[in-house]
């Protein structure tokens, strides 16, 4: 077992985590909350996939997804934003669209093999670092890097840009931001809409760089969820995002790796002795997601986390703001 | 904005309607197909119906029926049971998982009135023996299990222990020829049927490779290719040259053909397409599911615990079956190592080469000490239970040893 070998697995597979979780970022900074995260990954997912596979062009594949991220984002920002529906209902309904969606129009495709694949590259110089070189840089897909490029991104630009501090300012307290001239209603729909582009990128990374092919309703392993919870553990930030992707996928492939030697760093290995130990691991992530969640619902709670104080709150002209 | 009443009904219409289209379009797990006609497979949502008149079989599927592996070989099995049996109607429910969800599927099945209930996972098992006896008329069937009510429950499986032993045998083959002494096995859960499989591929291992050594990862699931990927990956950055897999899809391939290594896949022939896949120990469902159906059909079938050997014809070894060529991984391997998995393939055909053959003395477990002396064999018992085995069929020794050459501990 070799931690850089161990690492670089948990980079690939954390992309997913960390551009679903970016995405849903965006869309909760402006006061949304989407809980089709899972949905949007599905669509994405299956997007990608029989796009890529019918033209041969990963590329083309990619573009689907977004669109398809991007479409069932704009649904949930229609009944949302425009209609003021509650925004957890209409999360939940969104992932029931998504998912029941994707089933129907991937149906045959399960044996389809793997279809087209995003290129895998190592970046020259920088593969050349010790540690960092070999877990970061070589032989990973090219959305690792996309994903490493878009957290100082999206952090520059909501911390540091002017449309920045208008997107926490309609999060905040939409009624004050509108009274100084931003448009809420149109912020809410860009930043929604740009979740689910994230949201159906990650879909695409499954089922064209991570674990290539479509299968049926495995091909997401409820990562979607995770994301939503990685945004809660993440308070809102891009770069503890990262930290969070990074960690739960890498404890998922560290469950498997902690079975092989008989020995750690000369302490016997109780994962090799007793393989039902490993289940616990299973279940590491999806406990940290329920202890967030819980965490995150209590609203004295989530205010401290960090949490923008308008999300959820449906916000119209002219009704009594927070 | 001023919320007019008209408004707020738009808005819960609007809210129902995404609800309602999502409910419509699968929000359950479960997608279902049937033909009453043809035995095309045909997509649908509802819960199949039986036809009045018609002998009526219906399958309940872990996996999606067309997943190259484990489930898309029972669903062709049925297809093959619609194709000879007269007057039959066939229909399938897939991605039904196992535990109380599954019972209520095979309730509704019996409740609508099919005549032939057949599950092919494990965790069916419960369920299936609840419903069986409240639906005296119909007969169910379930696969990988143990249980039977001697009436209208039965259980059936085959000795896939035969086809991972020459499975083994080629592995070990290429192992030795790259220089390469380590394999892994990438088992799902820790029962007897994935220990007597692991017990199996290793015995085939040392025929060919007596230094070889193979490793072992549980990956706790039948079916999520995301963690079957994971596995494989796990297996082969420790040092393993060719992987097994025990469970539905051909992962273990894909990462083998990225990495430039070599893997043994499962379940169904087409999980072997891929340069790196060396072969395939797989499942023929069809003519077993075809006289078991005429039975019921006539009313003489005994419900017990049946378990076939090769001789049934029930399965088959990629590449070396009529029809097929070898994967070129096991084209180059030693002539002498080919011909002996011919040579047994076709004592097992003609049953001289059982399952008891494969589990004969002398085995070495991985601890040194001795499973089985010189000339003796394993019972039936001893093959699918851990100790000490069921009331009135108790085991020793049990499947609860890992041969030698195994780096792994008792699970």
């Amino acid at each position: 077992m070799s931690l850089e070998v161990l690492l670089a697995a948990g980079v690939a597979s954390g992309t997913v985590l960390l551009l679903a979780a970016l995405g849903e970022i965006l869309t909760e900074r402006s006061g949304i909350l989407n809980l089709g995260v899972e949905g949007m990954l599905f669509v994405g997912a299956l997007a990608g996939f029989k796009v890529g596979l019918e033209t041969g062009n990963p590329w083309l594949g990619l573009v689907a997804a977004v669109l398809a991220g991007t479409a069932l984002a704009l649904l949930h920002a229609f009944v949302t934003v425009r209609l003021g529906a509650d925004q957890t209902v209409s999360g939940l309904a969104l992932t029931l669209l998504g998912t029941g969606v994707a089933m129907v129009l991937g149906e045959g495709l399960a044996g389809g093999g793997t279809g087209a694949l995003l290129p895998t590259l190592t970046i020259p110089l920088l593969s050349a670092i010790p540690f960092l070189g070999p877990v970061l840089f070589t032989d990973q897909s090219i959305m690792v890097y996309v994903g490493l490029l878009l957290v100082p991104l999206c952090w520059w630009w909501v911390e540091r840009t002017r449309p920045g501090l208008h997107l926490r300012a309609v999060g905040e307290n939409p009624t004050a931001a509108d009274a100084l001239g931003v448009n809420v209603i149109r912020t809410r729909v860009i930043y929604t809409a740009l979740g689910g582009a994230l949201v159906g990128l990650a879909g695409a990374t499954i089922t064209m760089a991570i674990s290539p092919g479509w299968n049926a309703n495995q091909t997401t392993s409820g990562q979607g969820w995770i994301a939503v919870g990685l945004v809660i553990f993440a308070r809102w930030s891009p770069w503890r995002a990262l930290l969070g992707a990074w960690l739960i996928a890498t404890i998922r492939r560290l469950a498997l790796d902690l079975q092989g030697p008989d020995e750690i760093l000369g302490i016997p290995n109780v994962f090799h002795l007793y393989q039902p130990a490993t289940f616990f691991l299973d279940m590491l992530p999806y406990l940290l997601v329920i202890l967030v969640v819980v965490l995150g619902s209590r609203e004295a709670i989530r205010r401290r986390l960090g949490a923008p104080a308008a999300l959820g709150v449906p916000w119209h002209r002219g009704e009594r703001g927070l | 904005m001023v919320t007019t009443r008209w408004m707020r009904a738009a808005r819960a219409g609007l809210a129902g309607a995404v609800l309602g289209t999502a409910i419509l379009a699968g929000g359950g797990p479960a997608t279902l197909a049937q033909d009453a006609n043809a035995c095309e497979p045909a997509g649908g949502v509802q819960l199949p119906e039986a036809v009045d008149g018609k002998f009526n079989v219906a399958m309940v599927l872990i996996g999606p029926h067309d997943d190259g592996g484990w489930s898309q070989a029972h669903y062709e099995g049925l297809l093959h049971v619609c194709e000879y049996l007269p007057e039959t109607h066939i229909a399938y429910v897939e991605l039904v998982p196992e535990g109380p969800d599954a019972e209520q599927v095979f309730r509704s099945l019996a409740r609508k009135g099919f005549d032939f209930i057949i599950g092919t996972s494990f965790g069916y098992m419960d369920p299936m023996a609840t419903v069986a006896e409240e639906f005296p008329d119909s007969t169910f069937l379930h696969l990988t299990g143990f249980k039977s009510n001697g009436r209208n429950f039965g259980n059936f499986f085959g000795a896939m222990e035969d086809y991972k032993y020459l499975a083994g045998m080629l592995a070990g083959s290429r192992a030795k020829m790259d220089g390469e002494t380590k394999l892994g096995y990438m088992a799902t859960f820790p029962i007897p049927e994935e220990l007597r499989l692991g017990n199996a591929m290793m015995l085939g291992i040392k025929e060919t490779c007596p230094e070889c050594t193979m490793d072992i990862r549980f990956i706790n699931t039948w079916h999520d290719p995301v963690k079957e990927r994971d596995g494989a990956a796990s297996l082969f950055d420790a040092g393993a040259h060719v992987v097994f897999t025990g469970a539905d899809t051909p992962a273990n391939a894909i990462v083998a053909q990225e990495r430039g290594k070599w893997a043994v896949t499962y379940d169904h022939p087409s999980s072997c397409t891929l340069d790196s896949c060396l072969t395939a120990p797989y499942w023929i469902w069809g003519p077993e599911y075809l006289r078991i159906a005429q039975q019921v059909k006539d009313g003489t079938y005994t419900a017990g615990y049946e378990y076939f050997d090769a001789d049934s014809m029930a399965m088959g070894l990629y590449g070396f079956e009529e029809g097929q060529e070898l994967q070129p991984g096991v084209a180059e391997l030693p002539a002498e190592d080919i011909q002996l998995v011919r040579d047994t393939l076709e004592k097992m055909r003609n049953g001289e080469f059982t399952r008891f053959d494969v589990f004969a003395g002398p085995i070495m477990d991985n601890q040194g000490n001795v499973v089985l002396a010189e000339g003796e064999r394993l019972d039936q018992s001893d093959l699918d239970q851990f100790p000490p085995g069921a009331p009135g069929a108790e085991c020793d020794p049990c499947m609860y040893w890992w041969a030698d050459g195994i780096t792994a501990e008792l699970p």
